[in-house]
């Protein structure tokens, strides 16, 4: 992949980096231009706002992927997964750090960041979201809180969004 | 808008095609359909050409002058035109050439659909054809095509109780109808023990879950239905070519279980032709991988939502039964050249309402429909075709 | 000293191997080389994990225990001698993984084992100075050994990250102290996998005269003495060296206990100090005082003369997970699947 095109995403790629669109307040991600579930899909044009996910989800399915995508060789046998975020967007992920078949359909996981692949020996490495569960077998609910830290500024307006 | 036929078909052997070219089988069927259609090259208005990935996996684009050119006709300066959607490249070159012809700009036309598959390594083909998905979003995550089918499988398991048994139904059905296919790719039976043993691609989906990657082209030609007779005995006419699109990425549906896109391309299909489901003798539907084939039954109204595992393995869809589905073998056994898979459907769906099926023959098929697919579902094509009077 | 920590996380990754696996290939008992070297067993990174993801992932802990806006940061440090690049700088990813661009400035530190040390001074002296408000020093490393080498049964991944600010101190900085030398112990040259070390050398002239002489010179500057600290932390390139320092210092078990991880984990080099003090902040309370003494070959060590806050009774530990839990969990490898994930394997096309 070109290095500007993974460049560009990076915001989106490393930090989980959606929409929300001021009408309707759907939360998107990737984020979106115009936002699709308006009824007034048209006035939504230019007022989709910036919307920081924190990467807390559950598992709406997965599959273990034994021929791997290209640069996913090492990785074999690996879960890919659809995230279903607290937020709303679903996102496609890896899931690491559990044994594939302690995998399930509503596991907990949080987002992590990881290397996604590499561009040979010499190229450059690209990094983004994985995702992991939130707990081991036997450790405490809630051992861990948001996994993305959010500047105070989307903080602020996600509260007011929610209030 | 006229009315449009089907008045020839030509198709090559589906498969490991290693000593033939893109170009040569891009001929091979396009000139078989035209001598088909007893139709002189003088009488062509238009090239149609499905295809999905040839600049990256023959480095060749531009390729719809090429296949005029080898085909003799660069003299005529033929519009000659490429069309791609991913796997449903091929039905979206029909729906060009039906709108064409339909709306009375052309009277007679060539849609062809061709992919060369195998001048690359399985893992480069694996990578490109991924690329019907959403690369961005999808396919840098580590997720191929097959990965992400098994994702709507496992929930579609999850929902409905569909079992692994079942899903392996479907390649078993596959091949056993391959088998009197001269042009596909597999002809051999399969077992159910066979299937389930097969190695893990992207669990729940195995090895013989999976359609191959091969070499092939197939051809139509189009023309109105008011002259067809001067052409054919058995001319075929589209009921329906409709075309519908959905979110790119599997991840952006509420529900994955369901492609919307069939749903809605099978409901104005069905509405433009004045035709229900139960009507449909044979079906040529996408079984890339086998839940592909379960949801489409459920998608298209061929079975209650949920149903399609259960009815499938009880041979509903079988010879003899209500509606017999993918009597060539379909992408599983008749082979994958992604973008030529659109138009073989709609050959053998013209064979078989043409009464020249040979031994794979469905008998009293009236009313054929082929159901093709890109990607995870972004684009789903739907054609209806029957026997003109 | 105005400047403190005033938050902290660390990470080590999910997968370990023991000694006695790592013998059974060489022909070795490494069984009696992980006794001998005090290590029980040694973290592995994933393959898709290096000192990028490991500093994003402390980091990113970091700032959710700290409720510190990732736009406030002023400068990240990231030392390592695993820089994923040999050009292109580790902190300006994790910069961007966290939400911290483009305010800031952005470096990467290389000093054999006490990079991330010399990033934390970096920072007190710029959050002191009043420069920036938030300095984020981290010590990370993913190392390696040469197959078969003895360095092989230590060398480890893992991380820390430390906040520096002036409000909300969870642990002041009474003082801190370097002592450097020109010391070739350990070293790696430019374009070579592996890393080369001078055996025994590494011991007397290198690794114990540093780091004895650091810490009785940050002690005699302060007034201080063994007796004055509830805690100590040293470099721990294996489990033995750092409690034989302390002895000869004269501190005890009880005051190392927290502080002395490489035994579960193995040496994350940059990290193992760090990863130390983490551990002991993880279980401190007010007013505890802790000495740090880092190590780098080559070589140097800095000591840091530390006393939580009342501050730390009111620190949000709940985010990201405690260094014991990293000490207790772990997935055992073989050494095909270890060699696997580390690159050792040739693969086809290379």
């Amino acid at each position: 992949m070109s290095i500007a095109r993974f460049w560009r995403e990076t915001p989106r790629r490393y930090n989980l980096g959606g929409s929300k669109c001021s009408t309707c307040s759907t939360v998107y991600f990737p984020p979106r231009s115009v936002c699709p579930h308006c009824t007034s899909h048209r006035q939504s044009i230019e007022k989709m706002m910036p919307f920081q996910l924190s990467g807390e989800g559950e598992v709406f399915s997965y599959s273990v992927v034994h021929e791997a995508a290209e640069g996913f060789e090492m990785q074999v046998p690996y879960v890919v997964a659809l995230v279903k975020t607290v937020e709303g967007p679903m996102l496609t992920g890896q899931v690491v750090d559990v044994a594939p078949e302690e995998v399930r359909i509503g596991l907990r996981v949080h987002a992590t960041f990881r290397k996604l692949r590499e561009e040979g020996k010499a190229g450059v490495i690209h990094y983004g979201y994985k995702f992991a569960p939130v707990e081991e077998p036997g450790e405490a609910p809630a051992a861990r809180g948001p996994s993305v830290p959010v500047p105070k500024a989307e903080a602020a307006a996600k509260d007011r969004a929610t209030a | 808008m006229r009315e449009v036929a089907v008045l020839g078909v030509g198709q090559t052997k589906f498969g490991e095609l290693w000593d033939r070219s893109f170009r040569e089988i891009g001929i091979e069927a396009g000139l078989e359909a035209l001598v088909d259609a007893k139709l002189s090259s003088s009488d062509l208005n238009a090239l149609y050409l499905g295809n999905m990935a040839s600049g990256t996996l023959i480095d060749q684009e531009h390729i719809a002058p090429l296949i005029l050119d080898y085909a003799g006709l660069a003299g005529r300066h033929l519009p000659s035109v490429r069309i791609e959607g991913g796997g449903a490249s091929g039905s979206l070159a029909l729906h060009q050439g039906y709108l064409a012809v339909a709306s009375g700009l052309y009277d007679y036309v060539v849609v062809g659909g061709a992919e060369k598959l195998t001048d690359v390594p399985d893992a480069t083909a694996s990578e490109i054809t991924s690329s019907a998905a959403d690369h961005e979003w999808e396919v840098v995550f580590g997720a191929t095509l097959p990965a992400l089918w098994a994702l709507l499988a496992r929930r579609h398991m999850h929902q409905y109780g569909t079992t692994r048994e079942q899903l392996a139904q479907v390649p078993v059905h596959a091949h056993a109808m391959a088998a009197r296919n001269p042009n596909a790719h597999y002809r051999n039976k399969l077992t159910l023990e066979q299937v389930l043993g097969a190695g893990p691609v992207a669990e729940p989906l195995g090895m013989l879950d999976c359609a191959p990657f091969s070499d092939g082209a197939a051809a139509v030609v189009l023309g109105p239905l008011e002259t067809a007779r001067k052409h054919t005995d058995t001319p075929i006419r589209i009921a329906a070519s409709e075309v519908a699109c959905d979110t790119m990425a599997l991840q952006h549906r509420e529900d994955i279980t369901t492609l919307a896109s069939t749903v809605e391309a099978a409901r104005r299909a069905f509405g433009r032709a004045r035709r229900a489901p139960p009507d449909v003798r044979v079906a040529e539907i996408h079984d890339g991988y086998s839940i592909s084939a379960l949801v489409a039954l459920e998608d298209l109204g061929f079975v209650e939502k949920g149903r399609a595992g259960a009815e499938f393995s009880s041979g509903t869809f079988g010879p003899g039964g209500r509606t017999v589905v993918n009597p060539s073998g379909g992408l599983k056994a008749q082979g994958r050249p992604f973008g030529a898979v659109g138009v073989a459907q709609v050959v053998e769906i013209v064979r078989q309402l043409r009464g020249e099926a040979k031994d794979r023959q469905v008998p009293g098929a009236a009313l054929g429909l082929t159901h093709d697919v890109g990607g995870t579902g972004a684009t789903s094509v739907v054609h209806l075709l029957e026997r003109g009077n | 000293m105005q400047a403190g920590i005033v938050s902290y996380g660390a990470y080590v990754p999910r997968y370990r191997i023991t000694p006695a696996e790592i013998g059974r290939v060489w022909g070795s008992d490494g069984e009696a080389m992980g006794h001998n070297l005090n290590v029980v067993r040694k973290s592995v990174p994933s393959p898709d994990e290096d000192t990028i993801t490991i500093s994003t992932e402390a980091l990113r802990t970091a700032l959710l225990r700290g409720a510190i806006d990732p736009q406030e940061i002023g400068a990240i440090y990231v030392g390592s001698e695993s820089h994923p690049y040999a050009v292109k700088p580790t902190a300006t990813v994790v910069a961007q993984a966290v939400g911290a661009t483009p305010n800031l400035t952005a470096a990467d530190f290389e000093f054999a084992c006490k990079a991330g040390t010399a990033a934390i001074q970096t920072c007190l002296g710029l959050v002191g100075s009043e420069m920036i408000r938030y300095g984020v020093a981290i010590g990370t490393d993913t190392s390696q050994g040469a197959p078969g080498d003895a360095l092989e049964y230590s060398a480890s991944a893992g991380g820390a990250a430390f906040v520096i600010g002036r409000d909300r101190v969870i642990c002041r900085v009474h003082r801190t102290l370097s002592y450097t030398t020109d010391t070739p112990d350990f070293w790696r040259r430019e374009g070579q996998k592996y890393p080369s070390h001078s055996g025994r050398f590494t011991g007397e002239p290198a690794y114990f005269r540093h780091e004895s002489e650091c810490a009785r010179r940050i002690m005699e500057a302060g007034g201080t003495g063994p007796k004055d600290y509830r805690h100590v932390v040293f470099h721990q390139p294996n489990g033995k060296f750092p409690q034989r320092v302390g002895k000869q210092l004269g501190f005890t078990d009880a005051q190392m206990r927290y502080g002395l991880v490489t035994p579960y984990i193995g040496n994350t080099y940059s990290g193992a100090a760090l990863i130390g003090l983490a551990n002991v902040l993880d279980h401190a309370g007010p007013g505890e005082r802790i000495l740090v003494v880092g190590y780098g070959s080559g070589a140097g060590s800095d000591a840091f003369d530390l006393e939580t806050t009342d501050e730390i009774a009111r620190f949000d530990r709940h985010h990201g997970r405690p260094v014991q839990w990293y000490l207790d969990q772990g997935v055992e490898l073989s050494y095909a699947v270890y060699a696997k994930f580390r690159g050792k394997i040739h693969m086809g096309g290379e």
